[in-house]
């Protein structure tokens, strides 16, 4: 990642939560924060993907990220909101807990993802593990999140689309 | 970095010379007699090797070449059209084309083609040598070029309005300047380095007048020399300086206007006329005179040619969006006219949607093409069928002027080419069965579109053997699309149907012209993934005809908006045959699937919530069910939603790269409210 190799050593980061578990977001492929509008379901998805909302002209797919990462789903609070990312030249809203802050990360104090879950979540959605003064932050490897392919099987395998 | 500038244009433009070339080919085939089509032939040939040359595409330069000394042997009569000749030329019209395919597509345009320059070597041989012709033709016009040159005169006058600019300009401390540019005398691209000067010197000044005019310019109708006359603020050196730097300009007169000769001259009109005339009224005055003569002149011209401009198509595209976001925009200030019923608002948001509707259509009508330019290339294929096939075919076009949004044309030619191929290929005999079967020996291939409603038709129709339903049939039992059960009970029409799936080609060979068994079932989706449908029917013995249907755009479409639990969907009118009420007891239960009798035809229901997955409220309860009936081609389906909302303009967007292929689903829309509404795209429901 181009990021890593900045003079400054240092890697800008959103924070956001989900649960009790702090997530991070390389800065450059969020293009913005959005409050939880109405969403519009799509028949026939696979139940992370919570469905479209209209945002400044476009049609923007939205999914649930507790639910696919941990597999787990939860109403929405007000403190609720849909980070918008752009991953492979797609863009995608997710809905996290809150999203709090940005910070900035010395490269230095990021980890290789562990041999095990870590905050509930799969390592292979994992980038790396990035130890602060006071917390841990889980940082996403958001090609993995939003692999299409993944989603093209789960159509298939649920045998949508007959 | 010149040539960039060019390169478009001159692809543009040898693609235009290469139809043409196409065309008069053609013609000149049907009657080798025509020597005006030689000419033609002759000049596209010729404007082509200058352009490529200029350009520096050698191989297309020779080959065009070669192409004119074979011509001008036969326009000047020192030679006849023979079929082996139009072979040759129209396999150099092919080569040609590669070139500029090649071209197109940042190639060099380098082709081998000594096999078509050897041909045409040797028809020229095969007559009395005519040495003289290797000379470009250029030359012959060497000697009035030289005269004029002579010419040194201002031999044409001001007008009234010329006059009048000049003199003003002059007394505000301008000067004028009348300048003539002389071309390189081998200049191939003339009217471009004329455009060069023109616009240079245009940066520098006001031009009043042109000789010849600007029009005249552009299309090269002049000699190597052009005036301008310019009204700037700049010195005589800055302007030499100006037109020099332009490439293959050989010489530049530039003259200062005498100030002396038009003030005096005119001062004495002035006095007449300014006391009580105000100078700018006057300025007006000339202006509307002016005006009207051109306009004389331009009516008189237009029957000839159009006047048009060429614009970038990812413009026109832009336009496009932009007005999509201003019909959302207007659906939302009609829906909250409505809610404050202000009467002001109301009448504003109503005198809107008049003028956001022409402006739809004028849109539309901009990115319309004629069919014209997707048909003009099929006469040549046909041609080239013909041979190949060993068979008399003639083609019949109609409705060529008939025109399409252009992401549409862009699209329906391979499905065209793959209809028009099996049609030559499949439907028409060879000439002896013909015969055989009291036909003409010649068959027929009509190619016509034409609109019907918000829709464009287009026909293929052979008038051959048609399809016969014994081998579709036997076919498709060998192929496993049928079971031996189903062959009696299907209808013509259902046998057709047949043609379109995959893997399906009755050619009892492969042939090279059409049918490795992706023919049909590729063009069926590349048209349905363009929103349209297509049938076939077919009498044996008579002939078969494929009916293509296409919406006439794409973006914009008219729809039924429908309410199912809290969702709004949108259904696109073009596939709605009716909205209708059905009281509970008149839905029948046929095979555990629930139907309705639907003007005499027992019509399938679709429940949308549960093909849609939503949570089932008992509907069981409701009295009266509203049912959509929805087609694809002939066939029907009623489709059960909760309440019916009203007719909309929609702007189709797509689900993003995220979401493909969302069953059922064709795009989103975003309705006036600002919430999304999906599509529900028919074609997948109905099977």
């Amino acid at each position: 990642m181009g990021q890593e190799e900045q003079a400054t050593q240092q890697m800008k980061v959103i924070v956001f939560q989900l649960f009790e578990n702090q997530f991070g977001v390389d800065v450059s492929q969020v293009r913005s924060i959005e409050r939880v509008v109405e969403i519009t379901k799509v028949p026939r998805v696979p139940s992370f993907v919570k469905g479209v909302i209209h945002l400044r002209g476009a049609v923007i797919p939205v999914i649930d990220l507790k639910e696919r990462l941990m597999l787990d789903e939860q109403p929405l609070t007000d403190d609720s909101r849909i980070i918008l990312l752009i991953v492979n030249g797609y863009e995608v809203g997710a809905i996290v807990d809150a999203a709090s802050d940005v910070v900035d990360i010395p490269l230095e104090a990021i980890e290789p993802p562990p041999q095990m879950m870590a905050a509930g979540v799969d390592m292979k959605f994992l980038r790396g593990i990035a130890k602060l003064s006071d917390q841990l932050l889980v940082l996403l490897d958001l090609d993995r999140v939003l692999n299409t392919e993944e989603i093209e099987q789960i159509f298939e395998g649920e045998g949508l689309g007959t | 970095m010149e040539m960039n500038q060019y390169l478009n244009l001159f692809i543009e433009e040898s693609r235009e010379h290469l139809q043409a070339l196409n065309e008069h080919l053609l013609s000149l085939e049907t009657e080798p007699k025509n020597e005006g089509m030689v000419r033609e032939i002759f000049r596209s040939a010729h404007t082509l090797k200058g352009m490529s040359a200029t350009m520096g595409y050698e191989d297309m330069a020779s080959l065009t070449h070669e192409m004119e000394n074979v011509l001008d042997e036969v326009r000047n009569g020192k030679m006849s059209v023979s079929p082996e000749m139009m072979d040759i030329l129209f396999q150099c019209v092919d080569y040609l084309e590669e070139m500029v395919h090649s071209i197109s597509n940042q190639g060099d345009g380098r082709l081998d083609v000594s096999s078509v320059v050897s041909g045409l070597k040797r028809i020229l041989s095969g007559k009395e040598v005519a040495a003289s012709s290797a000379l470009p033709p250029v030359g012959s016009t060497d000697v009035s070029e030289v005269n004029l040159l002579q010419d040194e005169e201002l031999d044409w006058t001001f007008d009234e309005f010329e006059l009048t600019v000049i003199r003003q300009s002059m007394e505000s401390g301008f000067t004028v300047f009348w300048v003539r540019t002389a071309i390189s005398i081998d200049c191939v691209m003339k009217a471009a380095r004329a455009y060069i000067v023109y616009s240079g010197l245009e940066a520098h000044g006001e031009i009043i007048k042109c000789v010849p005019p600007v029009e005249e310019l552009e299309q090269e109708k002049m000699d190597r020399l052009f005036d301008i006359v310019l009204i700037t603020d700049k010195q005589n050196e800055d302007l030499e300086k100006v037109v020099l730097e332009v490439a293959e300009v050989d010489s530049v007169t530039i003259k200062q206007l005498d100030p002396h000769q038009f003030l005096y001259s005119t001062s004495n009109e002035i006095d007449v006329a300014t006391p009580d005339v105000n100078p700018l009224e006057e300025a007006v005055q000339a202006t509307k005179e002016t005006a009207q003569v051109p306009k004389k002149e331009t009516r008189t011209k237009t029957s000839s040619f159009h006047q048009t401009i060429r614009v970038d198509i990812e413009k026109l595209d832009i336009l496009m969006n932009l007005f999509s976001e201003l019909v959302i925009d207007r659906g939302r200030l009609e829906q909250i006219a409505r809610e404050l019923r202000h009467n002001g608002l109301l009448e504003t948001v109503e005198h809107m949607n008049r003028i956001s509707g022409d402006l739809q259509n004028t849109i539309l009508t901009i990115r319309m093409i004629p069919l014209d330019s997707v048909f003009n290339r099929f006469p040549r294929m046909i041609r080239d069928l013909t041979r190949e096939l060993d068979k008399k075919i003639e083609l019949v076009i109609e409705g060529a002027d008939t025109e399409l949004d252009r992401t549409l044309i862009d699209e329906i030619g391979d499905p065209l080419v793959h209809l028009l191929r099996n049609s030559a290929d499949h439907g028409i005999e060879n000439p002896k069965q013909r015969l055989e079967a009291g036909k003409s020996e010649t068959g027929t291939i009509f190619l016509r579109a034409y609109y019907s409603g918000n829709h464009v038709m287009i026909e293929v129709e052979d008038n051959g053997k048609g399809i016969g339903r014994e081998g579709v049939l036997k076919k498709a039992l060998e192929q496993n699309l049928i079971t031996e059960q189903q062959v009696g009970s299907l209808t013509d029409k259902q046998v057709h149907e047949l043609l379109f799936n995959s893997g399906f080609s009755t050619a009892e060979q492969i042939s090279g012209v059409s049918g490795r068994g992706v023919g049909l079932d590729v063009v069926k989706t590349g048209i349905e993934a363009l929103g349209g449908t297509i049938s076939v029917d077919s009498t044996p013995g008579v002939g078969t005809r494929f009916l293509i249907q296409l919406p006439l755009t794409l973006s914009i479409i008219s729809s039924m908006l429908v309410q199912v639990e809290h969702e709004v969907y949108a259904v696109p009118l073009s596939s709605i045959m009716e909205t209708a009420v059905f009281s509970r007891d008149q839905i029948m239960s046929v095979q555990q699937r629930e139907v309705i009798d639907f003007r005499g035809k027992i019509v399938p229901l679709i429940n949308l919530k549960e093909i849609f997955q939503l949570p089932n409220q008992d509907v069981s309860l409701q009295e009266e069910v509203s049912v959509l009936i929805i087609r694809k081609g002939e066939k029907m389906a009623g489709l059960i939603i909760d309440s019916f909302i009203g007719q909309q303009d929609i702007v189709l967007k797509s689900l993003g790269k995220y979401l493909p292929n969302v069953f059922a689903i064709s795009g989103a829309t975003i309705l006036g409210n600002g919430q999304v509404a999906l599509i529900i795209d028919c074609n997948q429901l109905i099977r």
